[in-house]
């Protein structure tokens, strides 16, 4: 199994033990409450659909003599008459609407290319943001020189997906206060199955302080809570000094307190942080109640942060989610 | 040289119509988007699928499809004596093209057009097959990255030695200058994509040897497609609801 590829964990016996009896019972419950285990296929495998006549093909499917084969390893899916393959690991696929969170890796006329884990890079036109000082008017040629003030190379954005263009380039568009700029923390990549689209995206944890956007790409954004009505009407002044690159020295102390971020914050940042990373690399869900139950979890056994990536921190999570959902299908 | 001693043993215990033993392992590489390891017997490759991502080369960029690109490297330590150069050979070069065009076959690229896969294969130690053992690590990696195929390309070899038909040849009995075919199919729907041979073979035998290669492929495709369904339930069942 792929288990711990990404976390270098090394289990002892007994470790191992407790964690494979942990996943045997994750498997009994999906088995139970739902029969799509039994509906998962492979590549080239034929999906029976029982006779019936006018079915509608969906993605990773594929009709050979008659027959409906999937092309994809996943769970088969049936709504109505659409027959669907639903992929695990896989790269992201846009809907539009989307909240994600990618990297800027290129400024180009009028847009910037984002990294956001598809199949080609997305676009985020000029146009399609609200400039910092809030008003709206045509972009100018100043506009665009000014571009890089914005946004730079390697900077981490989060926005919505705003559909497919004619030619098949994806765009995105970031026209409220709560998208732009992510600063003062840390990007995650995980898989994107494991996050599920929902209302809310965007979560502010208050009990830390901290910022958590569960890009529906697959992109994890743990930061500094920023306010975001502040941000909009003083944006303009504040941003100005950092433009000109953050230099501790010039800075005055001023400026250095507003670049400051506390230190029970950053450790904050870190246990959310590597609460994802063990929960990711157990493949399990990534919902903000898991997350901040596993945080808490971590901070009532007394595991320093360093040690939420350590094997004894890994099983007892896997145990937790055995426990989470024996009692969540009880209440059903 | 006997290759097949009179009790019908091969040199390593093996029967004539019998393969190696094979091990596959899906996400042998964290960071790849697919990646797999697989051996037969001593033969040890790893396979790692990056992509559907966006082109580098932009003058590459097909609009209709997507781009494949295969790159084989033969580890310095893979094999007995140390290699002097890794990677730019011709030997490489023409199995990087054949691995391509093999995987090219069966994936189904008009579906994700205007972008790249790459394809990375290693081989970490070499016992004979390594060919074949590549195609199917690059499919099992293929199939963890989530990219639509039309069906599992799977690969094996088998040669004449003895005047007796042999099943996936080592490396002793591949160096043995026999005839030695390579074969790849599409399991399911039962098309030959890949079809090489070295030497030469009267026609009857050739068919013989070659039926035995497509059995073997499929005795390999039945392993793939256990492991990937082990794969994919264990990922459904830890997700959770």
């Amino acid at each position: 199994m792929r288990d711990m590829k990404e976390l270098q964990v090394s289990l002892n016996q007994t470790q191992k033990v407790r964690l494979q009896t942990a996943i045997q019972q994750l498997e009994k419950f999906t088995a139970r409450v739902s029969s799509s285990a039994d509906a998962s296929v492979t590549v080239a495998e034929t999906i029976s659909v029982n006779h019936e006549e006018g079915v509608l093909k969906g993605h990773g499917t594929s009709e050979v003599d008659g027959e409906i084969v999937a092309t994809l390893c996943g769970v088969v899916e049936k709504v109505n008459k659409l027959v669907y393959v639903r992929t695990l690991r896989a790269r992201y696929k846009p809907e539009t609407g989307d909240i994600i969170v990618g990297r800027v890796i290129e400024v180009a006329p009028k847009r910037w290319r984002l990294e956001i884990n598809f199949s080609q890079d997305a676009v985020l036109m000029l146009s399609s943001m609200n400039l910092p000082d809030g008003i709206q008017r045509r972009r100018t040629a100043t506009d665009e020189l000014n571009m890089r003030s914005i946004f730079e190379e390697n900077d981490v954005i989060c926005a919505e997906v705003r559909g497919f263009q004619h030619d098949g380039t994806l765009h995105l568009q970031a026209r409220s206060q709560k998208y732009g700029k992510l600063e003062k923390g840390q990007l995650l990549s995980v898989s994107s199955y494991l996050v599920k689209r929902r209302k809310q995206h965007f979560h502010h944890l208050q009990d830390y302080g901290i910022d958590l956007i569960l890009g529906c790409n697959g992109f994890v954004w743990v930061g500094e809570h920023v306010e975001v009505r502040d941000d909009m009407i003083t944006d303009d002044q504040e941003n100005k000094p950092e433009l000109s690159k953050p230099n501790f020295k010039s800075m005055s102390l001023e400026e250095q307190e507003q670049t400051y971020t506390p230190l029970d914050t950053r450790q904050n940042i870190c246990r959310i942080a590597n609460a994802v990373r063990v929960l990711t690399s157990l493949g399990i869900t990534l919902t903000v109640d898991v997350i901040i139950a596993t945080v808490e979890m971590s901070k009532t056994l007394n595991f320093d942060i360093h040690e939420m990536v350590g094997a004894e921190f890994y099983v007892q999570v896997a145990e937790k989610e055995v426990e989470r959902r024996s009692s969540s299908t009880k209440k059903k | 040289m006997e290759y097949v001693s009179p009790e019908g043993l091969r040199l390593d215990g093996r029967r004539p119509m019998e393969m190696r033993q094979i091990r596959a392992e899906l996400g042998a590489i964290a960071k790849a988007d697919g990646s797999a390891l697989f051996e037969m017997g001593n033969t040890k490759v790893t396979a790692a699928v990056y992509g559907p991502r966006e082109v580098e080369n932009k003058s590459q960029q097909l609009n209709d499809r997507a781009l494949v690109r295969c790159e084989y490297g033969m580890a310095n330590f893979s094999t007995g004596d140390r290699m002097r150069k890794p990677k730019g050979d011709r030997r490489s070069t023409e199995i990087s093209l054949v691995i391509r065009q093999t995987l090219e076959a069966c994936i189904m690229t008009h579906l994700m057009p205007r972008s790249q896969i790459d394809v990375f294969v290693q081989v970490l130690q070499a016992d004979g097959g390594t060919r074949s053992a590549c195609i199917n690590a690059a499919t099992l990696a293929l199939a963890d990255a989530g990219i639509p195929m039309r069906d599992l390309a799977t690969s094996c070899s088998a040669g004449y030695l003895n005047s007796t038909p042999l099943l996936d040849l080592n490396y002793v009995e591949d160096s043995a200058g026999g005839p030695d075919v390579t074969v790849g199919i599409l399991s399911k729907m039962d098309k030959v994509t890949l079809l090489q041979m070295d030497g030469k073979l009267p026609m009857e035998t050739f068919e013989t040897v070659m039926q035995l290669a497509v059995d073997g492929c499929k005795a390999i495709a039945k392993y793939i497609r256990e492991v990937l369904q082990e794969n994919t339930k264990q990922l459904e069942y830890r997700r959770g609801l």
